[in-house]
């Protein structure tokens, strides 16, 4: 079970969050022209790569706030975890 | 019966008690402080089971943990287990146990006719022999196998036992209490830090318990002794025994299962039968010690050849003889000891050892003792078929490849001693990069991947000295770390014999034109000449040949099995160990009980159970409850002999024509504030929120960004910048997620709050033509007119003095109100408008009536926002806006979802109007068409319509729209139901939707 540091309450079990899938995933600005594709990579298309992964988890039995997570997926190792209006350099 | 093989004076069991059991149906007695398998040895019992696959005779191979064969049928208090070790039972009075894997007996067993059709069953037999024809795997393979295989019964009761689990936090986990374990726990003990010291046997001390050493001028035994009872008073130690530590997660999380009752005849009161621990340590320390490993030589797998540490453990632990004429069969030193041990006892062994001459102290000691001592010499085949009656032996060539003329020597037990393999599957499930290490012919830790370092034996260190020095260091200094104190503590000098280097021997050659089984896996049954076949039909990986074998893969994971078969495929394969690599270690280390596991999420604890404030009332009044999610619903109120067909019809029908009441606290609601608060709503519902006025609700759809239909419900304007929103009981929590999700990560600049306040209102929707009527009487003062509060109005009010929410909707499509108040007074709410209502012949409703009046109004729910349908398939695209934007709107464009014939929900009545149409059932054009029958669609809700006295059901249907009139057959294959039908409007009642607003 991951440890996962929640930057608002600390070190929790991962049983307290729920995930959220890629942090990376930017959703297309409202009321703009959408292509077929853009709309598609936004939707359905996700990488699903080996390695360093930047995620979202909400601390759902916690603060209830969505944190962005860098993990391994390989190894699980997680380096960082950011809040949700963090900039991740 | 007598304990013939029971040593008088001696040993760490309680004489003072003796204990009846019952073993195969056979009475016997042994002591407090046995395990099964060492009292059946007391008895003689050395027949406890027969082998897998060729049903050989098994005896006992090892005392602990490692045991590949003794695996029984434990029955205790009424309840029964399989797959226990005997070796690892604890003895208690009453104990009865079975032997598994044999049937009809252990003495006489039918499948031990496999052992004559090797053949039949050489490597890879489960993949060659059942694939073909493939017809009879089902009829004849399987059922075979199944009867003749398997490692005992579960219980097809219900588990009386309870199970429970505990998360703890600790500093350091130690993970052993032999020296190395003992050693580290003292030295973090003392730095003040937070230890949890675990051993899976009832006694703490690991090899010092059999070994012959000192340590600061006690026997190892009492410095052991010693510092547990210390350990035990310091309020920063937990010290647990009969707690294994079997699986090591991610982020220094182990699971360690601890048997609090397998020890009692059953279980206390208020105790559970295992405790589960989860446990987050900074710091592990994994002293798992070693397992001695068997030789490999004919037929050893013949009960009474065990491991020579087992023998000493039986004599020294237990008291127990396991033989009265002894061989030992060593490559090493450890024989020795097991000898020197026999001697003491009075009993004359034999040792061969396959080393040309060997010098030590141990082994000066067995000189001096005058054991008769063969140097060069091997144990070739065991002779005997349930239990060794001598064995042949002979001298080996220094290359170990010739053997000399064949001996038979009389013996009744060989005791064998490969030398020691670290148990490093703890580290090794940690992902530590294991290495192999040439000194010892074993794999050893390496680079660790998360906070652990294993130590002593485990680590491959057997002198005792260094254990104790390194394990003092590692405990301080990882706990110094952690508590910043640095108590030194002086280690205490060590006595131990010194012993020679191992010989590199692990399998003796077959003489010529003998053809023995030589066993790698006791517990499957795999020979030498399986992973010989399996090489030779090309398998190359370890992994594989492990798989097509299954060499390693039985309930003992191959803790005695794995490196020699690693040693084989390398000799035939010309490689070295390292460059064939071992197999994965997986958790767990020894098989868990599934009650452990589950904890006490059984039953009714699978859940929460969720009550509404007037849940009690509902009781009262002979609810029959339903579980709607994790909420306990009236699903009728039962009057005199009424079934549920009954009591919802009349419920549905008072509600038509009266008034009716249903508790409908459990929808969810979110509390949603901010000036931003209508911008949210706006994009997150399908239709426009802007120019809501206060005081008005509206009804809303919600979408997923793939367009498909998330949730519903009503959303009202309670104040300028304060909404209330409704989403159903099943989406709840779903929905609030969904809300944080946008606000927090996608627009955060939209200045809005949400909050959950489901469990904070009490609700109660007021149904039917009187429900105005009542209504003005609850809130005398209060315009409650069409005018006053019109259809999707809301108003405050007051309710005999309790503050309460008033909006006018309606679900069941009737004129209709829901009244909300706190919580705490949901009770009173629903008892005042019980009584207030009496007049009008109020009656309560319960989900049942509910549905009936939501399915025959065409009101879609869960069943049909079922996770696969569009707005358009629920024939609501008149609430998708097409001026503005929203979550999901862009999906809609989807080709599917704009197809001419897009499935679209219809009405379903049955062309007899008598037969009901079960749920689930498939719409179809051609009843007697050949399967597989093309579906049109699918029924989703079936009710007795109480408006027109028919049946009625809502459907999916492809071209749903152009499908008016037409007649299909539901089937429903489940029930055996063929039902002509005809399709009408999902509006079958009040199409123009005129009552709700009346
Ligand atoms: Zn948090």
């Amino acid at each position: 079970m991951l440890y996962i540091n929640c930057p608002h309450c600390g070190m929790r079990s991962q049983n307290e969050f729920s995930y959220g899938g890629d942090a990376s995933v930017k959703r297309p600005e409202l009321n703009k022209e959408v292509s077929d594709q853009e709309w598609d990579n936004f939707v359905y298309n996700r990488k699903s790569l080996r390695g360093k992964h930047l995620e979202l988890w909400q601390h759902i039995s916690g603060c209830r706030q969505w944190i962005k997570v860098e993990r391994d997926t390989a190894t699980h190792e997680i380096f960082r975890t950011f809040k949700s209006d963090e900039e991740v350099a | 019966m007598t304990q013939a093989f029971r040593i008088e004076n001696g040993g760490l069991i309680n004489r003072h008690k003796k204990l009846s059991f019952k073993f195969n149906g056979k009475t016997y007695l042994g002591y407090e402080g046995d395990t099964l398998a060492s009292a059946l040895l007391a008895n003689g019992v050395h027949l406890v089971g027969r082998s897998f696959k060729y049903h050989r005779p098994r005896g006992f191979f090892g005392a602990g943990v490692d045991e590949p064969y003794a695996v029984v049928q434990l029955f205790r208090n009424g309840e029964t287990e399989p797959n226990i070790k005997a070796t690892e039972q604890e003895l208690f009075e009453g104990l009865e146990a079975k032997s598994v894997n044999c049937w009809p007996s252990v003495n006489f067993d039918i499948g031990a006719i496999n052992n004559f059709l090797k053949i039949f069953l050489p490597a890879g037999f489960y993949y060659k022999t059942f694939m073909w024809p493939k017809s009879f795997w089902y009829r004849i393979y399987e059922p075979f196998i199944r009867k003749a295989a398997g490692l005992g019964v579960a219980s097809t009761k219900h588990d009386k036992e309870r199970y429970e689990h505990k998360y703890e936090y600790c500093d350091l986990l130690i993970a052993g209490s032999g020296p190395s374990g003992l050693a580290s726990a003292y030295a973090a003990a003392k730095n003040g830090a937070k230890v949890i010291l675990a051993e899976d046997k009832p006694r703490f001390g690991g090899s010092l318990l059999t070994s012959d050493v000192n340590i600061g001028n006690q026997s190892g035994k009492d410095w052991a002794d010693g510092i547990v009872a210390e350990l035990k008073t310091m309020p920063n130690v937990v010290v647990k025994n009969r707690s294994q530590i079997f699986g090591y997660y991610d982020h220094n999380m182990l699971v360690m299962s601890e048997k609090v009752s397998d020890h009692l005849p059953s279980t206390k009161k208020y105790h559970p039968n295992k405790r589960l621990w989860y446990i987050r340590a900074k710091e592990v320390l994994i002293s798992s010690g070693s397992i001695e490993r068997p030789i490999v030589f004919g037929n050893n797998d013949t009960p009474g050849v065990m491991l020579s540490s087992a023998a000493k453990e039986y004599l020294k632990v237990y008291s127990v003889l396991v033989g009265r004429k002894p061989l030992v069969f060593t490559n090493n030193d450890s024989g020795y000891e097991t000898a020197i041990e026999f001697k003491k006892h009075g009993v004359d062994p034999v040792v061969l050892d396959s080393r040309k001459n060997s010098e030590s102290e141990i082994i000066d000691e067995a000189k001096n003792l005058g054991i008769n001592i063969k140097n060069s010499y091997v144990v070739v085949a065991a002779q005997g078929y349930k239990k060794v009656k001598s064995a042949d032996i002979a001298s080996i060539s220094e290359d170990k490849k010739q053997l000399g003329k064949i001996e038979n020597i009389q013996c009744d037990c060989i005791c064998v001693s490969g030398f020691w393999t670290p148990t490093i599957h703890l580290a090794s499930q940690s992902g530590n990069k294991t290495k192999f290490k040439e000194e010892i012919d074993a794999f050893v830790t390496g680079q660790s991947k998360q906070n652990e370092i294993t130590l002593g034996a485990a680590n491959g260190v057997f002198s005792l000295e260094e254990t104790l020095k390194t394990s003092f260091t590692a405990g301080s200094e990882l706990s110094k770390k952690i508590t910043e104190n640095d108590n030194k503590i002086p280690i205490p000098n060590v006595v131990e014999k010194k012993s020679s280097q191992h010989d590199k021997f692990w399998c003796v050659p077959l003489p010529k034109g003998k053809n023995y089984k030589r066993f790698l896996d006791f517990q499957n049954d795999v020979a030498v000449s399986d992973v010989e076949i399996a090489l030779r039909e090309g398998y190359r990986s370890i992994e594989h040949v492990k798989r097509y074998t299954t060499l390693g893969m039985a309930t003992d994971q191959g803790k005695t099995s794995n490196l020699n078969g690693l040693q084989l495929v390398s000799e035939i394969e010309n490689k070295v160990v390292p460059a064939v690599g071992h197999t994965t270690f997986r958790p767990p280390y020894t098989p868990v009980s599934i009650g452990a596991i589950v904890g006490r999420e059984v039953g009714k604890h699978s859940k929460p159970t969720r009550k509404s404030p007037m849940h009690s009332w509902h009781e009262k009044n002979n609810a029959v409850f339903v579980d709607a999610g994790v909420w306990l619903r009236p699903r009728y109120y039962k009057r005199g002999n009424e079934n549920l067909f009954e009591g919802s019809k009349r419920e549905a029908k008072n509600v038509r024509t009266n008034v009716g009441v249903c508790d409908v606290t459990t929808l969810g609601k979110i509390d949603i504030k901010g000036p931003d608060a209508a911008e949210l709503l706006n994009r997150v519902y399908t239709n426009a929120w802007l120019k809501l006025p206060v005081g008005k609700a509206r009804y809303g759809l919600m979408l997923r960004e793939d367009g498909i239909v998330m949730d519903d419900g009503t959303t009202t304007r309670i104040s300028e910048n304060h909404y209330h929103m409704t989403t159903t009981t099943a989406q709840a929590a779903n929905v609030l997620s969904h809300l944080e999700y946008y606000l927090q990560l996608v627009w955060p600049e939209l200045n809005v709050n949400v909050v959950s306040t489901t469990e904070q209102w009490a609700g109660a929707a007021i149904a039917g033509p009187k429900s105005r009527d009542l209504l003005q009487k609850l809130f005398p003062n209060s315009d409650v007119s069409n005018e006053g509060l019109p259809f999707m109005g809301y108003m405050e009010g007051d309710l005999f003095g309790v503050k309460a929410r008033i909006y006018r909707i309606s679900f069941s499509g009737e004129l209709a109100y829901e009244v909300n108040v706190e919580s705490d007074y949901g009770n009173f709410m629903w008892e005042k408008i019980i009584e207030v209502g009496e007049e009008f012949n109020i009656q309560p409703y319960g989900t049942e009536a509910l549905s009936t009046l939501r399915i025959e109004m065409g009101h879609v729910a869960g069943s049909e926002l079922d996770g696969r349908t569009i707005p358009f398939d629920n024939a609501l695209e008149g609430l998708v806006s097409k001026k503005k934007d929203f979550i999901g709107k862009r999906s809609l464009q989807r080709s599917a979802f704009i197809a001419k014939d897009r499935q679209r929900i219809v009405g379903v009545v049955p062309l007899d109007k008598q037969t009901s149409i079960p749920e689930g059932s498939h719409l179809v054009k051609d009843d007697k068409a050949p399967l597989p029958n093309p579906k049109l669609g699918h029924i989703s809700a079936s009710c007795w319509s109480v408006e027109y006295d028919n049946p009625f059901s809502l459907a999916i249907l492809k071209d749903g729209k152009n499908m008016i009139g037409q007649k299909l057959f539901a089937m429903s294959p489940l029930k055996n139901k063929i039902i002509p039908v005809e399709i009408v409007s999902s509006h079958y009642v009040d199409p123009k939707g005129e009552r709700v607003r009346s």
